[in-house]
């Protein structure tokens, strides 16, 4: 035993919660502090929300108690329950085809030795930069009635689930992609090597290795292809014609009938795929960290003419197809009048004359696409921080991290609808937001929050956890290494998730539809609206404009990082 | 007053007790190392020391003022990290003097430490380097210097040298040994290296299973070890089964060999510890000034036959069996000379003499874990 000095209170037993909050320091404080105000933030922007939703579902148009009795009339409309059937089964075959499609690019870009591969890839994300209206104008202006090629349909109608799946399969195909590279990617080159000295053929290598090892992306893939389709809301509102999906019924219950208990009925049906494809995802990302070992040899393919060809080909008629969708858009926006006059103009570009809001819609999208950009990132990257580098307050910091994942499984329809029944009734002090720039732009925080807060995750984990330990050592407060180190080392994944809010801010329709207001009307709904009215070369304008937004930001910020590395980062290359 | 005193710490992760009740001491000026195989709660002790996983229950003083429960920033302490935990993005100048900016010391005076830490941990010339520009040795050092920058009352180093190679460490070792000695900067080491904690600390704290197993320098831990575990895991050990027959004695086999005094009851079941180094063979040429005439004058000793012999570069490592020990085999390290003297060789049988000051007996009925 230890012989002390003076009798001291020695009584050692766990501290209680009240002494452990006494013994705060200062610092402490500040991160408590931190942590709870975004914990509001969530609870009050996605949770409160959806709360409001679930008990207008329950309600009748003046608010009473209602029980389930709105979802007995749901369930009794054969249009409404029509709509589930065709939702889910534009998803699944939708999902089917883009996996496919998307496994062989992705095979190519990975396991192939064929030419042109990165422009390939870069080809392959031209859809990210437009709004999902885009490819279904396109096809209407390709397929549609006055088509160009119709022909090619043999009599069937683009109206309708073909125009759907075509347009969705356009939409989703590099978030697909994205993910097959990645589990084709993540390989070990021994065990195609120790299945080929085993004698294994190239058909039974493919389905014993390779298909295994990519199994968890390619679920993963899927889940996410089948979530986008069923959620998504341009596609099938533009080109869906008399063909009924659940996206579209909610916005025709809101907006074209004003019953708003139906719509929040068939919100929550909208939800729960959502929901169930998320589950299913973390589950599958789970498992799949434990199948890489740190000590895996990369995989090089070696030529093979015949196969190396057979990708190439493939490559090209897709880039073709994407590239196409793209072009037509374009095309249609500088013709006079398509298809019987194809003589060039501007004047669909004059958005005065068509719409009360012409331009300016464009500008109030470059507004609120710049604020989401900076005001995301700061908020995104100090909830990743307080998550992965904050000290004590445990079950807040994963209190947290749970609600930054939930927007994940909300898709935006749900969550503008929410914002509606949240924000729009008087009683809300919030209330004083509705209809403003402020909502749109915390809307679109809150849509894309979920992969923007993992991808900052991601990057804050790589840094040395022990920087936090020795700067308090130093006494040097957290936020002050945050600022003098985190933030410089994770500078090019800032940039990056403020590029993809930014994006995603110009080309987003499906939750701002219902909230934005006539003076924050944003360059997406423009479009959506002008080609509701018939002028579908104004419409393919403005969505032009929309992906020449997208383009530049990329260029700039390319060229921005560029010369930011070149000067400021002279620390990331190794010269000893 | 001791420097640091800890009392009854304990530190429970959910149900797991990673700590139970360890109290220690130590002096202002020394260099104690906290060794111990991995989760054994060494890095957790020294982490509640720093404040930087406060423990469960349990009490710390430093200079006598309680500083149980203050966080990190409020504790007087320099930290050196396995990773170094450098900042990456941040010249060597600016990571050493990273503390001193926020101190109000001068532009001019945080330079002039600055440089004089560089150039105490002998690099004076990578002031403007990026620490990705330095190795593995030279960042440790870049984090040394950083760590003592602010003077820091105490020392705290966790397995600063494991992740250098094993020439480096052997220099780092003793460079880190003699400017803790210089500057007198009480240290608290943590390593599961026994040759690190052996050659650098003036007091060991072997650890295991979240307890203390014993406390000694160097030599009492190496040569006087108070439990099998201790004895196991520093150094190497033969494990015999033996029975206590007195309090000086124990029995291996048929004979009655005497001991260090092991306290043990008369017939309780033990384990018989020597290290291979302590057994000492006799043989014709084995004459050594002092030695018995006759080989049957020596004590505690009995005829041996060598099994195999091993080449180990300096010495010769022989496997023993017969005698004594019951189908149980005794490792012995021969010298060179020895092995050249007596003709030491594969099969042949010769007296083994194990000395009754190295013999210890210790209470357990298997043979624990080896080292």
């Amino acid at each position: 035993m230890t012989a002390l000095d003076q009798p001291r209170s020695l009584i050692p037993g766990p501290l209680s919660t009240l002494q452990r909050i006494r013994n705060l320091g200062t610092e402490s404080w500040i991160m408590l502090a931190g942590i709870v105000s975004l914990c509001a933030a969530l609870l009050a922007l996605l949770v409160m929300p959806l709360y409001s939703l679930l008990s207008k579902a329950v309600e009748d148009d003046k608010g009473a108690f209602v029980g389930l009795a709105n979802f007995q009339e749901y369930f009794s409309s054969a249009g409404l329950v029509q709509s589930i059937g065709n939702s889910l089964t534009i998803a699944g075959l939708t999902m089917v085809i883009a996996c496919v499609l998307a496994f062989i690019f992705a095979y190519g870009i990975t396991r192939s030795c064929m030419p042109f591969k990165r422009t390939f890839r870069a080809l392959a994300t031209i859809p990210i930069l437009a709004p999902s209206l885009l490819p279904a104008i396109s096809l209407i202006y390709l397929l549609g009635n006055q088509g160009m090629i119709k022909g090619l349909l043999f009599g069937e109608t683009i109206y309708g689930p073909i125009g759907i799946m075509i347009g969705m399969i356009f939409y989703i195909f590099p978030h697909v992609l994205m993910i097959m590279v990645t589990a084709l990617s993540t390989t070990d080159a021994r065990l195609y090597e120790a299945a080929e000295v085993l004698g294994a053929g190239p058909v039974r290598i493919f389905f014993t290795v390779t298909i295994p090892g990519a199994i968890y992306g390619i679920v993963s893939a899927a889940v996410i292809a089948f979530t986008l389709t069923i959620t998504d809301f341009g596609v099938p509102k533009v080109i869906g014609g008399q063909y009924n999906v659940l996206a579209t019924d909610i916005y025709k219950q809101v907006i074209g009938q004003q019953n708003f208990s139906m719509g929040a009925v068939v919100g929550l049906v909208l939800l729960l795929p959502a929901m169930f494809s998320f589950v299913i995802d973390r589950h599958v990302k789970k498992k799949q960290v434990a199948l890489l070992s740190a000590r895996a040899v990369p995989y090089h393919p070696k030529p093979h003419k015949v196969r190396d060809r057979a990708l190439l080909a493939f490559c090209v008629l897709m880039s073709l197809f994407l590239i196409g969708i793209l072009g037509t858009a374009a095309f249609a926006s500088l013709v006079t009048f398509w298809p019987y006059d194809l003589s060039l103009t501007l004047a669909h570009y004059d958005f005065d004359a068509v719409d009360p809001n012409g331009w300016s819609s464009f500008y109030n999208s470059l507004k609120m696409a710049s604020f989401t950009a900076v005001v995301g990132v700061v908020v995104i990257f100090l909830g990743a921080y307080f998550v992965e580098k904050g000290r004590g307050f445990g079950r807040l910091r994963s209190g947290f991290h749970m609600l930054a994942m939930l927007p994940m499984a909300v898709p935006g329809l749900v969550l503008g609808l929410a914002y509606i029944f949240f924000f729009s009734r008087p009683e809300n002090p919030l209330s004083v937001m509705y209809s403003t720039m402020t909502i749109l732009v915390l809307c679109t925080i809150v849509h894309f929050y979920t992969v923007s807060h993992l991808t900052m995750l991601t990057a804050l984990k790589q840094i040395d956890k022990e920087f936090e330990s020795v700067s308090a050592s130093l006494k040097v407060p957290f936020y002050k290494t945050m600022l003098r180190v985190h933030v410089p080392i994770c500078l090019p994944t800032i940039s990056e998730v403020m590029m993809y809010l930014f994006v995603n801010a110009m080309t987003t329709v499906s939750a701002v539809v219902f909230i934005y207001s006539p003076d924050t009307k944003l360059a997406a709904i423009s479009v959506l609206n002008m080609d509701d009215v018939g002028d579908t070369a104004e419409a393919s304008a403005m969505a032009m404009i929309i992906v020449l937004t997208s383009v530049t930001a990329k260029l700039l910020h390319g060229l921005i990082m560029k010369s930011f590395t070149a000067r400021h980062s002279a620390w990331r290359q190794r010269t000893g | 007053m001791p420097f640091l005193e800890i009392v009854e710490i304990t530190k429970k992760f959910g149900e797991f007790t990673a700590l139970d009740k360890v109290s220690l001491q130590v002096h202002e000026g020394e260099l104690v190392c906290f060794l111990g195989p991995s989760g054994c709660g060494k890095t957790t002790l020294l982490r509640a020391i720093a404040g930087l996983d406060i423990q469960t229950s349990g009490h710390i003083f430093q200079r006598g003022k309680e500083i149980s429960n203050l966080p990190p920033t409020e504790r007087d302490f320099g930290i050196v990290f396995q990773s170094y935990a450098l900042f990456p993005n941040l010249t060597v100048e600016k990571n050493v003097g990273y503390g001193l900016v926020s101190n109000k010391m001068g532009r001019k005076a945080v330079g002039e430490r600055v440089a004089e830490l560089l150039d105490m941990v002998g690099l004076p010339d990578s002031g403007s380097k990026y620490p990705a520009a330095l190795s593995g040795g030279q960042q440790q050092r870049v984090a040394l210097a950083r760590a003592l920058a602010t003077s820091p009352g105490m020392l705290l180093l966790d397995e600063p040298l494991s992740a250098l190679d094993a020439k480096v460490r052997v220099r780092l070792r003793h460079e880190i040994k003699e400017l803790q000695r210089q500057l007198g900067v009480t240290t608290v080491m943590v390593t599961h290296d026994q040759e690190e904690a052996l050659s650098m600390a003036d007091r060991i704290v072997v650890m295991n299973d979240g307890v203390i197993e014993q406390v000694g320098t160097p030599t009492e831990i190496y040569r006087e070890p108070d439990s099998l575990f201790v004895a196991n895991f520093v150094g190497e050990m033969n494990q015999l089964s033996g029975v206590a027959a007195g309090p000086h004695t124990v029995q291996l086999g048929t004979a009655t060999l005497s001991s260090q005094s092991h306290g043990l009851e008369t017939g309780t079941k033990g384990i018989v510890s020597i290290r291979p180094e302590d057994v000492i063979p006799h043989g014709p040429g084995a004459r050594s000034p002092g030695a018995p005439d006759e080989l049957s004058d020596i004590q505690n000793a009995f005829d041996g036959t060598i099994q195999e012999m091993e080449f180990l570069g300096s010495y010769w490592r022989a496997r023993i069996t017969g005698g004594l020990l019951d189908g149980d085999s005794l490792i012995a390290d021969f010298s060179m000379n020895a092995v050249r003297r007596m003709s030491l060789a594969e099969g042949k049988t010769i007296k083994i003499e194990l000395p009754s000051d190295r013999l210890r007996l210790f209470l357990g009925d298997d043979k624990g874990p080896e080292a």
